[in-house]
């Protein structure tokens, strides 16, 4: 049992590896990982300084807007990071070498959600640690709630990353744009910037279907009074495992048609 | 008695607008070098796919070292391999790299060690920091084939091995997989339109055209059986008549 897993685990590390090696041939895509969250939080900040004197809604909490965008970087970053890798097997036809291995469809996906924690953390990092010196604020000065946040935009970035490869396994690389996308059609109705309250009533039901949304108010609840909202988090937890329950359903059902289709060999660009 | 290296049955791969594979069955014994031989849209690639497990069958059965493809096919998999100069492998990894990562998928346990006997016998080594896309048609696929050996298979798939490459380097590859055959008692099985390339390595030869398996046996039966001179005639003598046949239904 014990060897198995040490198997199991030894692909996963070498699908890790490979993508850890892509990411390290071209400095470009580095950059590119740092440079969007970074001009993000420069942007959000002088805008929160500008806010700070102007708006009595900054001014009840400085970070409101920056721990903002930060936490939705999370959870585009964690969507992109899953998709990117995933999409540079699609670019390489690499499927079929891939599935002749012994790496299960599973293990592929660990390494996937695997990287996207990478590219998370390499992304958002340096744009943090930044904050501090150049606007005093600090997004850790959230404490643990931070973690059930990250998690929570983590694992709804996961799902829809999945869902999305499904689509693209099914769609082929036509539908590769959605991965940049998708994502930003969420933006509105997960009340990042503003409180749920904000939005009309009708779709503010559509609103609390969202993970996302459960932590963007719980940030604001524990910025602005100091509480952390276990109810908010217990429910988008439970919104998640039913998103990522979907997600994989769509990936692995994608997959296997793709075997039946055929396509494993011809994917690509 | 060891069961035959692969073993199909009835097989058949049927898409909503044609029908690739058409019924075909046949085996093909362990430490033999077999080849499917036939010209485009015959189902020779659709073939290897199945047996391969990478494209699931409309319908038959597919044995390959004694498993079942469609049940078991992981326990299968780390026994075999496949090379094929239409799949590349990731261009902006270097050749080692590439060769690491499978390594790993493997579960080799001496994988820079394997990494190189493999380099030295096929003439990689001064290409191994290179990344994979900026190799020539015969580096690639000399690497493709280092690919394929990681971990010795006993069950070797190759399509087109020699595809696209010069008659000196397609001469060095076929040897290098006949030596390869000879030392471990590993089964081929090569799916090709390169009849010399057949003519030399296999000892068993399934003819297919439109989905099916028209004509078997060895190279030298089938030349006999027609009445020809060599495998290229005999290849003819079949399309050719595969074409009145579509003529004459039109």
């Amino acid at each position: 049992m014990s060897c198995r897993l040490c198997s199991s685990w030894g692909r996963v590390w070498a699908m890790l590896l490979r993508y850890l090696y892509l990411l390290r041939s071209s400095w470009p895509r580095t950059l590119e990982l740092l440079y969007w969250p970074t001009l993000q939080m420069l942007i959000w900040g002088f805008m929160s300084q500008f806010l700070y004197v102007n708006s009595s809604y900054v001014f009840r909490a400085f970070g409101v807007l920056l721990a903002a965008v930060m936490l939705w970087d999370v959870l585009f970053r964690g969507q992109l990071g899953l998709s990117m890798s995933f999409l540079e097997e699609m670019w390489a036809r690499n499927l079929g070498h891939l599935f002749v291995t012994p790496l299960r469809p599973y293990e592929w996906v660990v390494s996937l959600l695997s990287m996207s924690i990478i590219r998370v953390v390499l992304g958002l990092a340096p744009a943090a640690l930044l904050a501090i010196p150049l606007y005093h604020y600090s997004i850790f000065s959230m404490g643990l709630p931070l973690v059930a946040f990250f998690a929570v935009l983590l694992m709804m970035g996961w799902a829809l990353g999945l869902a999305i490869c499904g689509l693209i396994l099914r769609q082929g690389m036509g539908a590769e744009g959605l991965a940049w996308t998708v994502v930003f059609t969420l933006s509105p109705i997960s009340c990042v910037y503003y409180p749920v309250s904000t939005l009309p009533h009708w779709l503010q039901h559509a609103a609390w279907a969202l993970p996302s949304t459960y932590a963007f108010e719980g940030m604001r609840a524990v910025l602005f009074s100091g509480i952390f909202r276990t109810d908010y988090l217990f429910t988008a937890l439970v919104l998640n495992v039913i998103y990522l329950g979907l997600g994989a359903t769509a990936f692995f059902v994608s997959l296997h048609d793709a075997r039946r289709r055929g396509a494993l060999l011809q994917m690509g660009e | 008695m060891a069961a035959p290296a692969v073993k199909v049955d009835n097989l058949v791969k049927r898409y909503p607008s044609a029908v690739a594979v058409d019924g075909i069955s046949f085996r093909v014994e362990r430490g033999v070098t077999a080849a499917l031989l036939g010209g485009n849209g015959a189902g020779k690639t659709t073939t290897l796919s199945i047996v391969l497990g990478l494209l699931l069958p409309t319908a038959g059965n597919v044995e390959v070292l004694g498993e079942d493809m469609l049940r078991h096919r992981y326990r299968v998999l780390p026994r075999l391999n496949f090379s094929s100069p239409f799949v590349d492998l990731p261009h902006r990894l270097t050749v080692r790299q590439n060769l690491l990562i499978y390594a790993r998928l493997y579960g080799l346990p001496s994988r820079r060690e394997r990494i190189e006997s493999l380099a030295a016998d096929l003439q990689i080594s001064p290409f191994l920091e290179r990344p994979a896309g900026k190799l020539s048609a015969g580096q690639k696929t000399r690497v493709a084939l280092a690919k394929a050996l990681l971990n010795e298979p006993e069950l070797l798939l190759l399509d087109e091995p020699t595809a696209s490459l010069d008659p000196d380097t397609g001469d060095w590859v076929r040897s290098y997989l006949e030596s390869y055959r000879t030392r471990t008692g590993a089964t081929i099985l090569m799916a090709s339109h390169n009849m010399s390339e057949v003519e030399r390595l296999c000892s068993e030869v399934m003819m297919m055209k439109a989905g099916r398996i028209v004509d078997c046996g060895s190279p030298q039966e089938l030349i006999n059986r027609y009445g020809r001179t060599n495998l290229e005639e005999v290849f003819l003598h079949i399309a050719r008549e595969h074409r009145i046949e579509l003529e004459a239904a039109k």
